[in-house]
């Protein structure tokens, strides 16, 4: 027994011992502790300093350690602000404010403050000793407390305490009445209904000669007359002492006390203005009263330091606010005018930002400054220069539409890549809205898609069609002007050549029979559509543009029809599945089905409807992508089924009224013609072909000009699967498309890439081009080469890249096909890659570097592989979506092993 | 003023003031994001960002930053002054102010801001009252000290 005894004995000794070693007898000074912190070399140091030293303060707040505690939260204090945790010392400020030394409430008030918000339940526990310290004899203490409650009450605190912060805004010691006022705040803030209580106390705050109370008191009162009409109302009537005390500030002769650089109290000033500027807002007398102030504020401040701005400034946002004498309002925007010259940057983005909320006001007086503004598009500041653009969008009006958009223009080119989109798709309202002549309009609509260049938003693309679509007048000078750009493009600029190729497709003819002011030779267009349509720089929806318009050109043009007929057969075998759809489909329209071709090339009608801005021309910029170019997606699909009209690619860039269109072109096809498509309807809509009435959408009217029954197609364009063979045998049965379907599908390959029996899968297109009836002399060699299946090198993040081979001798020719699968606009697009030593990499300039949602880029890179080893890849991506970098890194070792072998 | 933020230009948080209730994480969240996009940005653009539903109003002084986030309808040239004078009063009270100062006496830092701003509303004009307050305070905490000396040695 006694045995044990000693045992455990010997343990309660040795662990005293082991804890007195671990606590030191005197804790670390806050001092000494900031010192070792600071001196950890590594983040990891710094953590192992931090964590002893918790785990230390901790073991004192356990054992209620009140000598060191003052100390020991101050310390957590510190370690607080680094980032790391400090909750634990809550309970501990609470307790130091309830000791009665002032240094410990000073340290503990602090503590609170930074370490409890308004959330905690620890409230109730600081309501008291707050209650307590309010109550206190010493200011000081008094002012710790009022402090702190201004700073994290609740709307339970405030409802506890308003009756002593009542009292004291009534105290006679302005230290605590000021300080009283700014609580009051908070606590009206927090529950409204309190503010009757404070009426009485508040307006006595106002004859007071200390600058704290008055500030704080006319900031109340602010709050007050914000949040409740009754207080508004009564508040009228202090207009004049208000009046007064502002007259006094800047009459009154140096006080140094209150001056900053040759302003007296600034501060005080700028609150009684906006307090004016609250009370005049709607009301005439009261503005009558403080006309003549503000005109004096407005003429005596000293302008050439930030501050006396900061009064003119607040002084201006009156004037505008409350009902003045117009005279007073045109002063107001010239020293705003002026500010736009200050050299000092923020004084101009201030004054662009207010001229920019008066403009609608005063459009007149601001239109007197609009040379100055229009300087400030040059300005080295990118946020000035985006406030001066938006400021010229609302000055435009018919009368200088000409001169402001020279400048945007000028802007516009040179502009930074984010400002182009906004700053191109507002040109286009505004030239929309204001333009003197159509003439004027398409001239600078197409000066706003060049000077954007890759950056023009689709619906200003779209715009700028169907302006030129619409006014027929014009057509012929519009297609003459983009066969210049056209015959002088840069290709890298996609929506130029989208536009021209779309505008020369259909109106090509006008270009040829010399209506456009131009000489062009047939072989002259060819050429530049092979220059586009074989160029790494374009994009594959340029391309698609080119392709559509090329076939449009053959039913216009006369000698060099031949010469399409190769170029679109060529692309028969295109590695891209849009455009090689295409390609056949197209190639069908000059063999099999050649007497259709000329119908269904024939002129769109003009477009109808709301051109360009808002929701229509996104809707037509999707309309594009969606029809045009994309991977196996429901509409493809769709599109594919329908392949024997094949004006439908060529009306799918345009929604509803595309639909509309098809039915007309339809409607216009030769008896014969008409009879097979007619007989391909189901009974249930064979009149939609005879009565062009507007559907809903495009997709049913494929269905039915089909012929396909709803139930058997909805399922195939849900998924990815190509046509099944049920489904084959069943369009097979139905007379006339059979026909039709049967000529595309043997030729073409299946637009998707899972397998199914029947139909050769995409990514080996040679066994079909080989059945093709053209020889494809236009095609790169490689094209024509034995080619290896493609791969996906990369998809996540929204961000998907397909890699496509041509094999020459050593060389690997890759065509990297990046697709934003994300919904956000990318953009910095960048593909960085590496390769083993043996080999050598040549990366060719992207395409593009930024992408709309479900858009693509094309990039070409180029490997060097002459001792034939296994192609690994290393590969970095970034780019910015949603404003924030996105970075990934991988290996592509999955290349198809034919590249090597 | 929401809030209040002095960074290095290292981006380390040398003093935060919050005068709305935020948790801890969101606070954290927004430091981190602010001061980064501050850091980033060149010497030669204007003191203010427009944030969220917010003005940031900042300005450098020596190494540090000085970081206020203000209402849509507050006066940033004036934000800019009560940076200007917070600055001062450091100064005045450090005697030439540098970021150690600050780091090592944090807790005066915090002091002198809130003798010149209660609940974001800058509460006195004057600064040789905040000074004065500062000082009175001060003298407090002095003679406690020597009271509590005199009492461990026995002579009270």
């Amino acid at each position: 027994m006694s045995s044990i005894k000693q045992v455990i004995n010997d343990a309660v000794e040795k662990g005293k011992e082991v804890y007195e070693k671990v606590r030191q007898p005197n804790p670390i000074r806050l001092r000494d502790l900031i010192r070792q912190i600071r001196s950890a070399k590594t983040a990891a140091e710094e953590r192992a300093v931090v964590n002893r030293e918790c785990a230390y303060i901790r073991l004192t707040f356990r054992e209620e350690d009140s000598v060191w505690r003052c100390r020991n939260v101050a310390k957590l204090l510190y370690i607080h602000m680094l980032g790391y945790p400090a909750h634990f010392g809550q309970m501990e400020c609470l307790k130091l404010i309830a000791s009665p030394r002032f240094t410990d409430k000073r340290i503990g008030y602090l503590g609170a403050m930074l370490l409890l918000d308004e959330r905690q339940d620890v409230h109730l526990l600081i309501t008291n000793s707050l209650k307590n310290d309010l109550n206190s004899s010493t200011q000081f203490v008094q002012g710790l407390a009022l402090c702190t409650l201004g700073a994290i009450a609740s709307p339970e605190m405030s409802r506890d305490l308003a009756g002593e912060v009542e009292r004291l805004l009534k105290s006679s010691n302005a230290y605590i009445r000021k300080k009283a006022a700014v609580c009051a705040l908070r606590i009206i803030l927090k529950v409204p209904e309190l503010m009757e209580m404070f009426l009485p106390a508040t307006r006595s705050l106002l004859s007071e000669k200390n600058h704290g109370v008055l500030i704080t008191g006319v900031t109340l009162i602010t709050e007050m007359c914000l949040q409740s009409p009754d207080m508004l109302a009564h508040f009228k009537k202090i207009v004049p002492n208000l009046v007064r005390i502002l007259k006094n500030l800047i009459m009154a002769g140096y006080s140094p006390e209150h001056d900053v650089q040759g302003v007296s109290d600034p501060f005080l000033q700028v609150k009684i203005l906006k307090l004016l500027r609250i009370l005049g807002c709607g009301d005439s007398d009261a503005s009558e009263t403080m006309n003549d102030i503000l005109a004096q504020v407005a003429t005596n401040t000293e302008s050439s330091k930030n501050v006396g701005n900061a009064i003119l400034y607040e002084t201006v946002l009156s004037i505008m606010d409350i009902k003045s004498e117009s005279g007073l309002r045109v002063l107001a925007i010239n020293i705003l005018g002026r500010f736009l010259l200050n050299a000092d940057k923020n004084i101009r983005y201030v004054a662009l930002n207010t001229l920019l909320r008066v403009v609608h006001a005063d459009n007149s007086a601001v239109q007197r400054h609009r040379s100055t503004i229009l300087e400030c598009l040059k300005d080295a500041d990118i946020s000035i220069r985006k406030r001066a653009m938006e400021l010229c969008f609302a000055l435009i009006n018919g009368n200088n539409i000409r001169t402001m958009m020279k400048e945007l223009l000028t802007f516009l080119e040179n502009a930074e890549p984010e400002f182009k989109a906004t700053c191109s798709s507002k040109c286009v309202l505004a030239a929309e809205k204001y333009s003197p002549n159509v003439r004027w309009h398409i001239d600078t609509l197409l000066k706003v898609v060049e000077a954007a260049g890759n950056h023009v938003p689709d619906d200003v693309v779209s715009s700028t069609i169907q302006l030129i679509s619409e006014t027929r007048a014009e057509q012929a000078y519009a297609v003459g002007e983009l066969w210049r750009h056209l015959s002088v493009a840069q290709l890298e600029f996609q929506p130029m050549i989208q536009v021209s190729t779309w505008c020369i497709g259909e109106f090509g003819d006008l270009l040829l029979n010399g209506q456009a002011d131009v000489t062009v030779e047939e072989t002259q267009i060819i050429e530049i559509y092979q220059k586009i349509l074989w160029s790494s720089q374009c994009s594959i929806t340029t391309k698609e543009y080119a392709l559509t318009s090329l076939m449009k050109l053959s039913a216009r043009l006369n000698q060099e029809v031949g010469s399409i007929q190769q170029v679109v057969s060529a692309f028969g075998s295109h590695l891209n599945i849009e455009l090689q759809q295409r390609g056949i489909e197209y190639s069908q329209l000059f063999t099999r089905h050649n007497h259709m071709r000329g119908p269904l090339l024939e002129r769109m009608p003009p477009f109808e409807g709301v051109r360009g801005s808002g929701t229509e021309g996104e809707k037509g910029g999707v309309a594009i992508t969606n029809g045009l170019d994309n991977s196996p997606d429901n509409q493809s699909l769709l599109n594919d089924l329908s392949s024997p009209n094949n004006n439908n690619n060529i009306n799918s860039t345009h929604e509803n009224n595309e639909s509309n269109a098809l039915l007309l072109l339809l409607g216009g096809i030769e008896p014969g013609e008409g009879d097979t498509v007619q007989a391909s309807t189901s009974p249930a809509t064979s009149t939609t072909n005879t009565t062009p009435a507007p559907r809903s959408t495009v997709n049913a009217d494929i269905l039915d000009l089909l012929g396909l029954e709803p139930g058997p197609t909805a399922p195939s364009s849900t998924t990815t699967t190509s046509t099944s063979p049920a489904q084959l045998s069943h369009t097979n049965n139905s007379s006339s498309p059979a026909l039709l379907l049967d000529g595309l599908l043997n030729n073409t390959p299946s637009t998707t890439t899972t397998t199914t029996t029947g139909i050769a899968p995409l990514s080996t297109p040679t066994a079909n081009s080989t059945t093709l009836p053209t020889n494809n002399f236009i095609i790169p060699q490689s094209l024509s080469q034995p080619s290896v299946p493609g791969i996906v090198a990369y998809d996540k993040n929204g961000m998907k890249l397909d890699m496509t081979f041509e094999v020459h001798d050593s060389v690997t020719t890759i065509n990297m096909l990046a697709t934003n699968t994300s919904l956000a606009q990318v953009t910095d697009f960048l593909f960085q890659a590496a390769v083993p030593k043996s080999l050598q990499l040549q990366m060719m300039t992207p395409s593009s570097t930024s992408m709309a949602p479900s858009a693509t880029l094309t990039q070409v890179i180029k490997v060097n592989n002459p001792s034939k080893v296994p192609l690994r890849m290393r590969m970095r991506l970034s780019w910015q979506a949603n404003g924030s970098v996105v970075q990934d890194q991988g290996e592509i070792s999955h290349f198809p092993p034919a590249l090597w072998q | 003023m929401q809030f209040m933020l002095l960074f290095s230009r290292q981006g380390k948080l040398r003093l935060q003031k919050w005068y709305e209730a935020h948790p801890d994480k969101l606070k954290k969240k927004i430091t981190r994001e602010l001061i980064s996009t501050i850091l980033a940005r060149k010497p030669k653009m204007s003191s203010f960002l427009e944030w969220r539903d917010l003005k940031i109003v900042y300005k450098r002084y020596a190494s540090l930053y000085f970081c206020c986030a203000i209402e849509q309808q507050d006066n940033e040239l004036l934000t800019l002054e009560v940076i200007h004078r917070y600055v001062e009063l450091l100064d005045k009270y450090f005697g030439s102010v540098c970021e150690l100062d600050i780091i090592f006496n944090f807790e005066k830092a915090y002091f002198m801001l809130d003798e010149l701003m209660v609940g974001g509303e800058v509460c006195e004009t004057s600064k040789k009252n905040v000074l004065k307050a500062i000082a009175a305070q001060d003298l407090l905490q002095e003679d406690e000290i020597v009271e509590m000396a005199l009492r461990d040695m026995g002579l009270i």
